[in-house]
């Protein structure tokens, strides 16, 4: 099957400054793909040259089978909501997401309708006559949601179009996202630096790190494999056990992460592993706490549910965890 | 000590000035009563004042026999306004400010659109200073030195003749109305000088308006499908043409009322400007100069009016 988004050695540089550098990627049809990355890690880049927006450097991009390089944004079939919205203040509602129908030469009453259709799509009926300037910023994220996919594109750019509102909305969208996309059946692209966001609504994500990308999986493989120390440390936390304390542990040559929530408080049972050290700190952050401890040298994070007792900072404690839970990393 | 003193209520109020500084802070209208109040007495009283004083000219009349002004209220200065000839004025200076004025946003589109998208530091300053810095030339000087350039012995016939297009000059000048004996003394002349002079004017408004229209939204718009010519109609343009306006208002009335650029490069033919000039001066008309002076006033007035209708002023 043709992949909707192909990238292979992709590099966009401006000047001396590598935004992109080297990125393959593969991106399938009616995947939810999340480009996740800290700021100045490239993501917003590729985004940009899936849309049009930039032209890489090198490399060869293809959208469906057919060669992205040199096509202008306005010819291609991939529609972007944007971080800011770019919601046009001088138009109405209805104007703006009737917009790109407009410019490709739809009749009015037939725009009108598929407008105000899609309005109701992203609960926003009867919202047309206003105008972007009086409405709420989850109201104006909507609108540019509709106005993307009024047009149908084949691929939804999303350039980190939860990043301006509060929590509690954060969470709601990324529902109705996710809930969209699954019922249009549409190839989302995501660019986000959440890492919670990313891992939550993602089939698949690529993490991004100075212009190239570190690892490509579901979720589950990058939260549980990380191949980096980057991407241990990135996605969710992670503590990283030395060289020294791997080749102790009878693991091999090399680094591994162990997340937080595996280690336990008390000695090792069966086919665990157990270390003894020094509490160093804990805090107390609700249904879990946080228990820093110094197992020779190692500084150890551990999460531990609300009704563990917290040691004192000084006291002896002895962790352990299940030695499947360590994950030796390809590369440092 | 001094460092505990400093704890207790701090006590500066002594003197004058710390005085009157507290009875400002206290009262904010006196201040701002103090602040506009003259600039408002010089606007309000002696600019408005005085121009309404010589508007209202405008109603008395002239006596053919004395030359003395006649203080009852007549509409015989109006009638003579509009005669044959004094029309004729109204409608060249009116025509020459519309096409000054739509060369000018023609012209300082690009640039304007130029320096709000893509100048940025060094050429943005130089983009400043290059639009700036003919104003800071004297007028005059600069209305000679174009009188030498287009004169028949100028730079420009020069350049023309030197590329063998010595022919199309001519051609040009041999037109009715536009053309004439040299550049220097015809309408063509005195519209290149018009537009230059105002530039500044037009440029700098409508740099200022697109300077605020987010690269995202232009982004936005070729995303959704539209090519850059639907782009320019449907976004750049409604939303620059505040400044486009803006620009318009400076460009069309200072070429109603200037006198200067028509009576030095062009035809002898008088603009309002001249007529006003010469009816106060010479003629001792003040009636009619002053029914003359209500016809840009009125221009722009309607000009604002139509402007607003047509929503002009809805994306500030």
């Amino acid at each position: 099957m043709t992949a909707a988004v192909l990238f292979q050695s992709v590099s966009r540089h401006f000047g001396a400054v590598r935004a992109v550098d080297g990125v393959d990627l593969s991106i399938a049809e009616g995947e939810f793909f999340a480009m996740l990355g800290p700021s100045g890690s490239g993501k917003t880049t590729c985004l940009r040259l899936i849309a049009g927006f930039e032209q890489p450097t090198s490399g060869h991009i293809e959208i469906f089978g057919e060669t992205a390089e040199g096509v202008p944004p306005y010819r291609r079939n991939v529609n972007t909501v944007f971080q800011d919205y770019a919601l046009f203040p001088h138009l109405s509602i209805l104007d703006n997401v009737a917009y790109g129908l407009m410019v490709k030469g739809v009749g009015k009453a037939e725009r009108r309708r598929a407008a105000e259709e899609a309005l109701a799509m992203v609960a926003l009926p009867g919202y047309g006559a206003r105008k972007p300037g009086q409405l709420s910023g989850g109201q104006r994220q909507r609108v540019a949601l509709a106005r993307a996919l009024v047009n149908r594109p084949r691929v939804l750019l999303l350039d980190e179009p939860l990043g301006a509102l509060d929590l509690k909305l954060r969470e709601q969208m990324q529902e109705e996202l996710k809930t969209l996309q699954k019922t249009l059946g549409l190839t989302f692209v995501f660019v986000t630096h959440d890492q919670g966001e990313a891992l939550s609504m993602a089939d698949r994500v690529a993490v991004f790190h100075d212009g190239k990308v570190r690892q490509v999986g579901t979720p589950e493989e990058i939260y549980r494999r990380p191949r980096s120390r980057f991407v241990a440390d990135f996605v969710g936390s992670s503590n990283i056990l030395s060289p020294a304390l791997c080749a102790a542990l009878g693991l091999g040559a090399g680094t591994a992460s162990l997340r937080p929530e595996q280690i336990s408080l008390g000695p090792a049972t069966g086919d665990r592993i157990g270390l003894t050290g020094r509490a160093v700190s804990a805090s107390f952050l609700g249904p879990v706490n946080r228990l820093t401890a110094d197992c020779g040298g190692e500084r150890i994070v551990a999460a531990l549910p609300a009704g563990v007792a917290l040691p004192a900072p000084g006291a002896e404690v002895t962790l352990s965890f299940d030695r499947s839970a360590l994950h030796l990393m390809e590369d440092a | 000590m001094a460092a505990v003193a400093g704890l207790s209520a701090p006590s500066r109020t002594t003197g004058t000035t710390g005085r009157l500084s507290d009875l400002l802070w206290r009262h904010p209208r006196l201040l701002l009563g103090l602040l506009l109040g003259p600039p408002l007495a010089w606007l309000g009283v002696v600019y408005l004042g005085s121009l309404a004083v010589f508007l209202s000219q405008s109603i008395f009349a002239i006596d053919d026999f004395s030359g003395l002004i006649t203080y009852e209220p007549t509409l015989a200065t109006y009638r003579q306004l509009f005669s044959d000839a004094n029309l004729d004025i109204i409608v060249r200076t009116l025509s020459m400010a519309a096409v000054v004025t739509l060369a000018s946003i023609v012209v300082a589109f690009p640039i304007a659109y130029y320096a709000a998208r893509y100048a940025r530091g060094g050429w943005k300053a130089l983009f400043y200073l290059g639009v700036m810095l003919p104003l800071w030339s004297s007028y005059l000087v600069k209305i000679y030195a174009w009188k030498l350039i287009l004169a028949k012995e100028g730079i420009v016939t020069w350049a023309f003749e030197r590329l063998h297009l010595g022919w199309l000059l001519d051609a040009w000048l041999a037109l009715p109305v536009i053309g004439g004996n040299s550049l220097s003394v015809s309408y063509t002349g005195t519209f290149l000088v018009f537009v230059y002079v105002w530039l500044p004017f037009m440029i700098l408004p409508i740099q200022a308006a697109l300077e605020r229209v987010p690269g995202s939204l232009v982004e936005a718009s070729a995303d959704l499908g539209a090519d850059p010519r639907q782009t320019f109609r449907h976004v750049l343009l409604p939303l620059a043409l505040p400044g486009i306006v803006a620009g318009s208002i400076f460009t069309f009335s200072l070429t109603l009322g200037d006198y200067i650029i028509p009576q030095i490069i062009g035809s002898s033919r008088l603009f309002i400007g001249q007529a006003v000039y010469a009816q106060q001066g010479t003629a001792g008309n003040i009636p009619l100069a002053a029914a003359f002076t209500v016809v840009p006033i009125v221009i722009m007035a309607v000009y604002l009016w139509a402007a607003r209708r047509m929503g002009a002023f809805n994306a500030l």
